[in-house]
């Protein structure tokens, strides 16, 4: 044979042919499963019937928060057979919409925005939620939460986990040491400042440099503030664009977040001037509470993971956090908080079940006992909680008189909220003016 | 750090299974440019000694056209196709788009263009991609051309030029982590990580927040990064070019009395243009798509956006097709010239 003529091609052959066999010889593998009768799986029985199939979910949780979340359903998978194929990544948001143009979307995606939910809804990506998972929600979700995966009164997508963003973090023995007391109002929050800024000491710490996402930290504060300044319907109006971006009542916002932000007295504890905020990165914005450079930081209950290993998170720990004060205590307490919504694109038996699944207590407390983990979900039994910051994050959630709304920047088109807004808030830190900033954010938002 | 290979496992078994997967499509594709050509030859073996027997003169010279012919498009057919689906067709698709509103939906005519030209920071963009394209292949590869002249038959020529060869090796993510810490900047009170501050607090002035500069400053900074990466390259190419001029022109140059002056621009100038002009063409259109270097440090923040990172902004993270669209299709409108450019050139050369 002329083929086989050299040795070359032998060698060639035999490793090509080789590695084929070796690729086939490992790749049937099977898991261990349950009994499906057993008493174990016994709250899995309306789950079951779907043995040997598959369902991929796709989301943005990466590393150790993947494993945990894994390992929270890992029961659910051994008792119904489904098995659960999950993908982090750090480019969910742009590659999902990729897969999905592509027509490989995956089964389920936890989407953080309910403007890009509304946006896959829109363009009818999206399956709307069976009639047993919207069942499911609507027993554990207030309406607020419902109405977040809700676009032109279909119900597309289940909350999954939440967080509490309206926290100040600071550390209980520096308080105690000096005498300050924890503000109630926004009138004690900058009299607390002066006296911090007093002593010599830049009373805040700010970070809002976040790789490709810089400035969202910033975003997180004029809402924040706008809760407060303005009234929750305001604050709606806003972030649906009926009233314009350069309202003057936004501009009143940004202007009283400007009295901390932008003032040289107040920041930025141990990184320098105001100018040092947009090239401080959020992670390590808050660190410099732990050696006294800065007594105040204003960051989401999820920074509770972010302080070296073994600080100690409590009420008389290293370090705590307490409610970002509001201007008139006696209009309540507003809220402002985050989380991702359960959505599906392929309406298979398999992937209802695992949707419902994911909005039941039963999910919500096997995931919260793993630990650092907050839901809305009122069916979460709040001695599963542990961190003492998710535990008050979930009072938070599931106090009827709290009145919460959603990350603005969030439910904003992705243009403005993922876009402008965040360039805007860089450009405003660096010394651009609020009129200005403003305007030009109004001016990119996206007509069609 | 200790690796758990256990706990890696999945990871391995991928890259395991894209090993094999490169091999067996790689090795597939040797064998078959092996086995095909030798398949023809002795078709035509065979058909010459059909000939022979039958008519005893055996033909020399040509073989059949239709047969060549074929043969040709064998090895023309696959990067036809993957030209096709992978450039032709996404091409057309996206100057379509150009012309649709952000969910391409409706059809918006030039809004999309007037649009890239009205908006200021769009406007800005541009005008750095610009500054991208006139600077990065020019100081490029004029310090690669200085470089390699200079290190040309110089005692360590081999170490001094894997020196600057390196970064070349490096992806442009890495370099430009590399470079984010050199550029890092922390308050006048704190210790200094970043390499350039520290050095700049050695001589007691203040440290900079040189990524924040005022535009286009920083984007200046941006662009050493890639020329640092692209100065090898230059060197590389130039220096085989000037070993290759034969070493009799520069013998009867010297012979003729010039100086170091007039041997750099009459002969080897002249000698080594056309890889000058390779040179040049690539890094200018290596510069025109410069996309990971913005994105890892700045992401286009503080003024330092480029036409590729708004392009994928627009399009991937804020949902504004058209917008993307048209910067991609104004991108590959930019290019066009530098290739013809280039391809004019190669057939001059051939010509002569």
């Amino acid at each position: 044979m002329a083929v086989f003529t050299r040795p070359r091609q032998v060698f060639a052959l035999a490793s090509v042919l080789g590695l084929a066999l070796a690729s086939t010889a490992c790749s049937s593998e099977s898991g261990t499963s349950a009994d499906p009768d057993s008493e174990e799986c016994a709250p899995y029985s309306d789950y079951q019937g779907n043995d040997g199939t598959e369902v991929t979910i796709y989301a943005s949780i990466r590393d150790a928060e993947a494993d945990l979340l894994e390992q929270s359903w890992s029961e659910f998978v051994d008792c119904t057979g489904i098995d659960i194929r999950y993908e982090g990544s750090g480019e969910f948001e742009a590659q999902l919409q990729v897969r999905v143009d592509g027509g490989n979307p995956p089964d389920i995606a936890f989407i953080p925005q309910p403007g890009l939910l509304g946006r896959f809804a829109e363009a009818g990506q999206l399956q709307a939620a069976s009639d047993e998972t919207r069942a499911m929600a609507e027993a554990n979700y207030s309406e607020d939460w419902l109405a977040y995966g809700t676009v032109d009164g279909t119900f597309y997508g289940a909350p999954l986990g939440s967080n509490v963003k309206s926290f100040v973090w600071y550390s209980p023995s520096m308080f105690a040491d000096n005498g300050w007391a924890v503000p109630e109002t926004w009138d004690e929050l900058i009299a607390l400042s002066d006296d911090v800024a007093a002593t010599g000491t830049k009373p805040w710490c700010v970070g809002v440099e976040s790789g490709d996402a810089t400035g969202w930290p910033a975003t997180d504060w004029i809402e924040d503030i706008m809760l407060r300044t303005q009234t929750p319907e305001v604050y709606d109006q806003w972030t649906t664009h009926d009233i314009p971006f350069n309202d003057p009542q936004v501009a009143e916002a940004v202007d009283q977040a400007g009295s901390i932000l932008k003032n040289e007295e107040y920041v930025n504890g141990g990184f320098g001037g105001v100018s040092s905020i947009t090239a401080t990165a959020f992670q390590e914005a808050g660190v410099p509470i732990l050696d006294g450079d800065c007594a105040l930081h204003r960051q989401a209950s999820f920074y509770a993971n972010q302080w070296p290993a073994g600080t100690e998170v409590a009420e008389d720990g290293d370090v705590f956090a307490f409610y970002f004060p509001t201007n008139d205590p006696s209009a309540g307490q507003p809220v402002l908080g985050g989380g991702e919504f359960t959505v599906a694109f392929a309406d298979r038996p398999e992937v209802q079940a695992v949707q419902t699944y994911l909005a039941s207590p039963e999910y919500a407390n096997s995931r919260a006992s793993l630990g650092n983990w907050v839901s809305a979900n009122t069916g979460l039994d709040i001695a599963n909680v542990e961190n003492p910051i998710d535990r008050l994050s979930v009072e938070i959630l599931q106090d009827e008189n709290t009145t919460f709304r959603f990350d603005g920047s969030d439910l904003m088109p992705a243009a403005v909220g993922a876009g402008t807004f965040w360039r805007g808030m860089v450009d405003w830190l660096s010394g651009q003016s609020t009129e200005e900033t403003l305007d030009y954010i109004e001016g990119s938002w996206p007509t069609s | 750090m200790y690796f758990d290979f256990a706990e890696q496992y999945p990871k391995l078994l991928m890259l395991l299974y894209g090993l094999i997967a490169f091999v067996v499509i790689v090795g597939g594709m040797l064998l078959l440019l092996d086995a095909v050509p030798s398949w023809f030859a002795r078709r035509r073996e065979q058909r010459l000694l059909a000939a022979g027997a039958g008519g005893g003169s055996v033909p020399v010279g040509r073989p059949r056209r239709g047969g060549e012919g074929l043969f040709g498009l064998f090895f023309l057919l696959p990067a036809l196709l993957l030209l096709g689906i992978g450039l032709v067709i996404p091409a057309l698709r996206t100057t379509v788009l150009s012309f649709m509103d952000g969910r391409s939906e409706n059809w918006v005519g030039l809004e999309n263009y007037r649009w890239m030209f009205s908006q200021d920071e769009i406007v800005q963009v541009l005008t750095n991609t610009l500054i991208w394209v006139i600077l990065v292949p020019t100081v490029a590869t004029a310090i690669g051309l200085l470089y390699a002249i200079m290190v040309d038959k110089a005692r360590f020529e081999a170490l001094a030029k894997s020196l600057v060869f390196m970064p070349m090796a490096i992806s442009f993510v890495g370099a430009s982590i590399i470079w984010r810490f050199v550029y890092a900047y922390r308050g006048g009170e704190q210790e200094q990580y970043g390499l350039l501050n520290y050095l700049v607090t050695l001589f007691g002035f203040e440290p900079q927040r040189w990524l924040q500069l005022n535009a286009p400053l920083n984007t200046l900074l941006l662009i050493v990064v890639m020329i640092w990466i692209q100065a090898g390259f230059a060197m590389v190419v130039l220096s085989a070019a000037i070993k290759a001029i034969p070493a009799d022109i520069i013998e009867a140059a010297r012979l003729d009395g010039v100086n170091a002056w007039q041997m750099f621009w009459r002969v080897t100038m002249p000698s080594i243009r056309p890889a000058l002009i390779v040179v040049v063409v690539t890094i200018s259109i290596a510069t025109l798509k410069v996309f990971d270097i913005v994105r890892t440090m700045t992401n286009g923040n503080y003024d330092t956006g480029v036409i590729a990172n708004e392009m994928y902004n627009q399009a991937f993270r804020y949902g504004q097709n058209g917008y993307g669209s048209a910067l991609a299709v104004f991108l590959f409108v930019l290019v066009i010239p530098i290739v013809i450019y280039q391809i004019r050139n190669l057939r001059k050369q051939r010509e002569v």
